[in-house]
């Protein structure tokens, strides 16, 4: 990789700023990159990063600054622009037609549309992926691809447009560990053929082993920019959170007796995702059990027969020595199950209801109504309860709770959670999206809710905060469930063959 | 039963199996680009009503018959402007703002209607397409008179092909596959959502108002109020029944249109005395309820169907 | 361009875009009387004297006004919980024929108003039922199957009207016999030409009101219909949901025939409704399904028809001009609403 200084500057961002409302989600941000090189853009979630590389594609439209590629002025808000300038990007949340093939994606708008189709594209695909190394079938349906095969497409996208500058907003979360070794591959074959990559990233171990530079954001602004080789984690960990904040480690703790067990559990495949494959997990008091692997290999279904929304197919569910007669969201709730959703936005809320009407969603019935009439006063004493006790920054609790950030929104849902004192504790994905200092509120909750007693089931595609909370961690891979691990007892590496299924293999042979 | 076979055998069943089928395609096409696109258009029986009227009255008012066509056509791409206008960058209710379209469309063609022609009591006819003939083909024993259709109806099947081709095998047909499943793909792609999803709006209700001046310039003479009469609904219930393929959803006009051609013969039979006719005329509607039923859950309903895309949305 | 949500969006923003769609509309009314050669400003006074000039004028606006305060709380309850129910029409001739069949001498007495009114509203349900159980149990789109139906009914009303429910002394008129006089609803104050099915609407929306901001069912019903894989989660029975919504809205729409013949018409016809059903659409939006808002919003769309009726036949503008006016104000409403939410920002 070069780093020689003196080359060709492909790309110039000049104080670029960009307001969303009140907030300013850019403040006057400048970056340089050159011709070869890997620039990491670090910052946690919601420093800027996504708002920065967006507007330099062309879909949001920056409020002041400009965009220099090859030292032509990019016009704003026009990704067709940004394309044709050599820009190329890999979306966090892919942008792929599922019901088209692999090949249609590929060629969807490079040709003119009242053109007719370009023949030689699927050469140039199979030339570009064996140089690469992104290896695809070209005549598949997207909609039937595993996670990390869409994401070769997206950056198969943007090298048979020719791409010059490569963008990849967070491409790592949705890999294994093994993926993503593959993917830092075919970057460094991307560099030694002269394209130049910015990297959005907030895990610094990446960063470190694959940026030239890194550039820090932190709440919108520029708060660092240095030399990969001339720093270190801890270093640019303060940099990125200003200052030292750390996250919550759970110490290690003698569990209590099962809560919940599943047996043998089974449900059918949904399209392209599987469903669970003879699964049997159980979850003890005063334990976090952490469930790892790469998002969309059952999770969601085990996440459903736990909370309460579907059934097993085939196979047992205990709760407490016994198996439920009924097993809806409300008997789950009813038993003492506490769900916090993977999707705020979808599954935890209702953006238009106010804070009072979203506390009481799940309890509506139960605990703020009587004969069919709604106890509205008693709802907002609860929300504002919720509001107190877990430190919800809001106007009020009429506040409707689309204008909540993340974290003040997860907040809410943790405490309509947790305040009736569950004994079994769903949390899907109860980080993501949010910055360092939700993450940390979130996490101690859980660790303070397992110290009290609580079985807690700890679903997250990040196998850092895995590792770090969890007192035993499980592994899902195309719907099958690992062996427990006991906390300390396995490097990420060995997970990472676990996630990408591996092991399975192995464990059955043996 | 003999009777029945008399007349699925006769050519001029054939004959009007064909012509009920053509505007039912033309609007089907119509919406099928529409939700394609990921617009549901509910606006397509009062879009089907303008252009029955509109090409009608410009044909009344000494225009040709394929201006009338034209004028059609341009009345109803007008009203899928506003539709399309409302629903995609301003990301409105599709239900809504589709039923609003038709009720407007269809009062602004009885209002023009009661204007132009106040004092009129029957309404007056013009001299619509006649039956093209066609060398070689139409002397044909009986498949010359099941053939003997109007060149409207010939540029109905026209359409169809068109439109499957453009769908298919054009990049411009891609780009509109890949916007009604996912517009951020299309969007990253250096494409434009509104532009994609407007045009076919557009194009759509432009087509939508042909197969409504068919009924005027085709199938009768001259434009009466009720004349539309739900086939714009039915329509809808062709492209769920035809699964969002212009091949399939062409089949399925046929196939509609043999039983309503059908109905029409068995009211005159030994049938039609004993039941009441009533029954026969509703046989289209539970027919679409029917085709609803037996394709729920099969069909790939295009992936943002009836979601607007917003792309600040965060 | 590209929307932007309003944090907290201006009274002045909230009123005025409102009340901007409201003078668009006018505006528009002007420029079709324009159109058909008339006085803009003479052919709004006779539609605003032809509504509310007299006495007589607002009788016939209330009584026009109540068909469509039923109808269009039907549609307020079914949209709230995006239950798309088109089919107000229908499940209005359901009502209009309980109304005849238990009206025309098979009830003695007492009873007969208050058990028609039920079975009308139960029928009205009865026809709703359908369509959502195709909904929830099939993913079949109501709003398809709804309008089907209201063809289907309107022929077979014409099938009762012409067959079995003929009245033997129509002269060859397709329409049923007359009401015995016990089911037919009392005016309010003898004298004047109002019945108690306004009376009824009004109690009919308050009712809804307190129903959706006072009851669990009403909770459950603007959960769902904002979000239903959040309602789900949080462990509302969504589909029982939808069809109680039905049930409701199928009822409130078929009270609208009911009330229009055993107040008003005292016989079916299978002209009894020009489209109450379409239009309580209209005036459910307006009112932005607000239960109270429809009372309103109802008597303002009657006052629009039957001051348009006069205008026309003072000013010769086709009486269409009603409902040009109508489904303008629809668009221009559902604009402006969303305007109020929401603004337009560059990139």
């Amino acid at each position: 990789m070069s780093r020689d200084s003196g080359a060709e500057v492909v790309l110039r961002l000049d104080r670029i700023t960009k307001r969303f409302g009140a907030l300013t989600a850019n403040d006057a941000v400048s970056l340089t990159l050159r011709r070869g090189e890997v620039v990491a853009l670090l910052g946690e979630n919601g420093a800027g990063k996504t708002t920065l590389m967006n507007i330099l594609f062309g879909h949001y439209v920056a409020d002041a600054g400009s965009v220099e590629v090859f030292g032509r002025p990019l016009p704003p808000g026009n990704p067709r622009a940004a394309l044709a300038a050599g820009v190329g990007m890999v979306h966090q949340h892919f942008t792929l037609a599922g019901n088209l093939t692999v090949l249609e994606n590929i060629r969807l708008g490079t040709e003119g549309l009242w053109s007719r189709s370009y023949a030689g594209a699927r050469e140039k695909v199979a030339r570009l992926s064996r140089d690469f190394g992104l290896s695809v079938d070209p005549d598949a349906r997207v909609g039937r691809l595993s996670v990390g095969e869409r994401q070769r497409v997206e950056i198969l996208k943007a090298l048979y447009r020719d791409a010059r500058v490569l963008i990849l907003d967070e491409p790592t979360a949705v890999l294994t560990p093994q993926e993503a070794e593959a993917l830092f591959a075919t970057l460094r074959k991307a560099t030694a053929r002269g394209l130049s990559v910015i990297f959005i990233s907030h895990k610094l171990h990446e960063v470190m082993g694959v940026a030239d530079r890194c550039v820090v954001l932190r709440h919108g602004r520029v708060v660092g920019e240095v030399d990969t080789h001339a720093t270190d984690k801890a270093a640019l960990a303060a940099l990125m959170v200003g200052g030292e904040l750390s996250l919550p480690r759970a110490e290690a703790r003698t569990p209590g007796p099962v809560l919940m067990r599943l047996d043998q559990v089974s449900t059918p495949d949904r399209g392209a995702a599987p469903g669970l494959k003879a699964v049997s997990l159980e979850l003890r008091a005063g334990q976090i059990t952490g469930l790892a692997g790469v998002s969309g290999n059952g999770q969601a279904a085990l996440a459903e027969i736990v909370g309460g929304l579907a059934l097993p197919a085939a196979g047992q569910l205990w709760l407490h020595g016994q198996e439920p007669e009924t097993w809806t969201p409300r008997e789950a709730l009813a038993r003492g199950v506490a769900r916090i959703p993977e999707d705020r936005h979808h599954q935890g809320s209702i953006a238009d209801f106010d804070l009072t009407e979203n506390a009481v969603l799940e309890g509506y019935r139960t605990r703020f109504s009587r004969r069919g009439w709604m106890d509205w006063r008693a709802a907002r004493a609860f929300a504002e309860g919720i509001i107190k006790g877990y430190d919800v920054r809001c106007p009020g609790p009429e506040t409707r709770i689309r204008l909540l950030s993340g974290g003040n929104m997860q907040k809410l849902i943790l405490g309509r959670a947790l305040a009736p004192g569950p004994d079994i504790i769903l949390a899907n994905q109860p980080v993501r999206g949010l910055d360092v200092g939700a993450i940390a509120y979130v996490q101690a909750q859980l660790i303070a809710a397992r110290d009290r007693g609580a079985a807690v089931l700890l679903i997250s595609e990040d196998l850092d905060e895995i590792m770090s909370l969890s007192d035993v961690v499980h592994v899902m891979s195309q719907g099958r469930l690992s062996p427990a691990f006991a906390r300390g007892t396995m490097t990420a590496a060995e997970l990472g063959l676990w996630m990408a299924g591996q092991k399975f293999g192995e464990a059955h042979a043996a | 039963m003999s009777e029945i076979v008399d007349i699925l055998i006769s050519a001029s069943f054939w004959a009007a199996v064909i012509r009920i089928a053509s505007p039912l395609i033309l609007a089907t096409m119509g919406e099928l680009i529409c939700e394609r696109a990921g617009v549901l258009n509910l606006g397509i029986e009062g879009i089907m009503v303008i252009g029955a009227f509109t090409g009608w009255m410009a044909v009344y008012q000494g225009m040709p018959l394929w201006g009338g066509v034209a004028v059609a056509m341009a009345a109803g791409m007008l009203f899928g402007l506003l539709h399309s206008v409302l629903t995609v960058p301003f990301g409105l209710s599709q239900h809504v703002v589709g039923l609003g379209v038709t009720l407007l469309a269809t009062a602004s063609a009885s209002f023009a209607y009661r204007l132009m022609l106040p004092q009129v009591t029957s309404p007056p006819k013009i001299t619509p397409f006649q039956p093209l003939y066609i060398p070689g083909l139409s002397d044909l024993p009986w498949l010359g008179a099941a053939l003997s259709q109007t060149a409207l109806t010939w540029a109905a099947f026209a359409v169809a092909g068109l439109v499957a081709f453009t769908l298919y095998r054009t990049p411009l047909g891609l780009a509109l596959r890949a916007v009604g499943e996912n517009p951020a793909a299309v969007e990253a792609q250096g494409l434009s959502v509104t532009g994609l999803r407007m045009g076919a709006v557009i194009v759509g209700s432009g087509l939508m108002a042909v197969g409504g001046a068919f009924l005027t310039l085709s199938a009768f003479s001259s434009f009466f109020f009720e004349m539309v009469n739900g086939r714009g609904w039915i329509c809808i219930a062709l492209v769920v029944f035809g699964a969002w393929k212009p091949g399939k959803a062409v089949l399925g006009a046929i196939l509609f249109a043999a039983f309503d051609a059908l109905q029409i013969r068995l009211q005159q039979t030994a049938l039609g005395a004993v039941l009441p006719y009533q029954l026969f005329l509703a046989l289209p509607f539970l027919l679409s309820i029917l085709a609803l039923i037996l394709m729920s859950r099969r069909a790939e309903v295009p992936a943002a169907l009836m979601v607007p895309y917003n792309k600040g949305e965060r | 361009m590209r929307l932007e949500t309003i944090p907290n969006p201006s009274a002045a923003r909230k009123v005025g875009l409102p009340a901007l769609a409201l003078l668009a509309t006018l505006g528009v009314a002007m420029l079709l009387a324009l159109i058909a050669g008339a006085n803009p400003f003479a052919v709004l006074g006779q539609i605003a004297r032809g509504a509310l000039g007299s006495k007589l004028a607002i009788l016939e606006t209330l009584n026009r006004a109540t068909p469509l305060i039923f109808t269009g709380l039907a549609v307020a309850v079914a949209f709230r919980a995006k239950l798309w129910n088109i089919g107000a029409e229908a499940q209005l001739y359901a009502g209009a024929i309980v109304a005849v069949v238990l009206g025309t001498g098979a009830l003695g007495s007492p009873l007969v108003l208050p058990v028609s009114a039920g079975a009308a509203m139960l029928a009205g349900a009865a026809l709703l039922l359908g369509p959502v159980l195709l909904k929830t149990r099939l993913g079949v789109d109501e709003v398809v199957t709804t309008l089907l139906l209201n063809f289907i009914m309107l022929l077979f009303v014409s099938y009762l009207l012409e067959g079995p429910m003929k009245d033997p002394m129509g002269m060859g008129w397709p329409k049923s016999p007359a009401l015995i006089p016990e089911a037919r609803l009392p005016r309010i104050v003898e004298g004047l030409r109002l019945h108690w099915g306004f009376a009824l609407a009004i109690i009919a929306a308050v009712a809804v009101w307190v129903i959706q901001t006072r009851t669990t069912l009403g909770f459950e019903i603007r959960a769902v219909g904002q979000n239903p894989e959040a309602a789900r989660f949080a462990g509302m029975p969504v589909n029982a949901v939808l069809v109680k919504t039905a049930l409701l809205s199928g009822g409130l729409a078929a009270l609208a025939g009911w009330s229009e013949v055993a107040g008003l018409k005292g016989h079916l016809s299978s002209d009894l409704s020009p489209g109450f059903g379409y239009t309580g659409i209209i005036v459910a939006m307006l009112a932005l399904l607000h239960p109270l808002g429809v009372v309103v919003t109802a008597i303002f769309v009657a006052g629009i028809f039957v001051g348009s009726d006069a205008m026309s036949r003072a000013a010769g503008v086709p009486t269409y001009i009603a409902d040009m006016l109508l489904a303008t104000a629809l668009l221009f409403m559902v604009l402006a609403i969303l305007l109020t939410k929401m603004r337009v920002v560059r990139g």
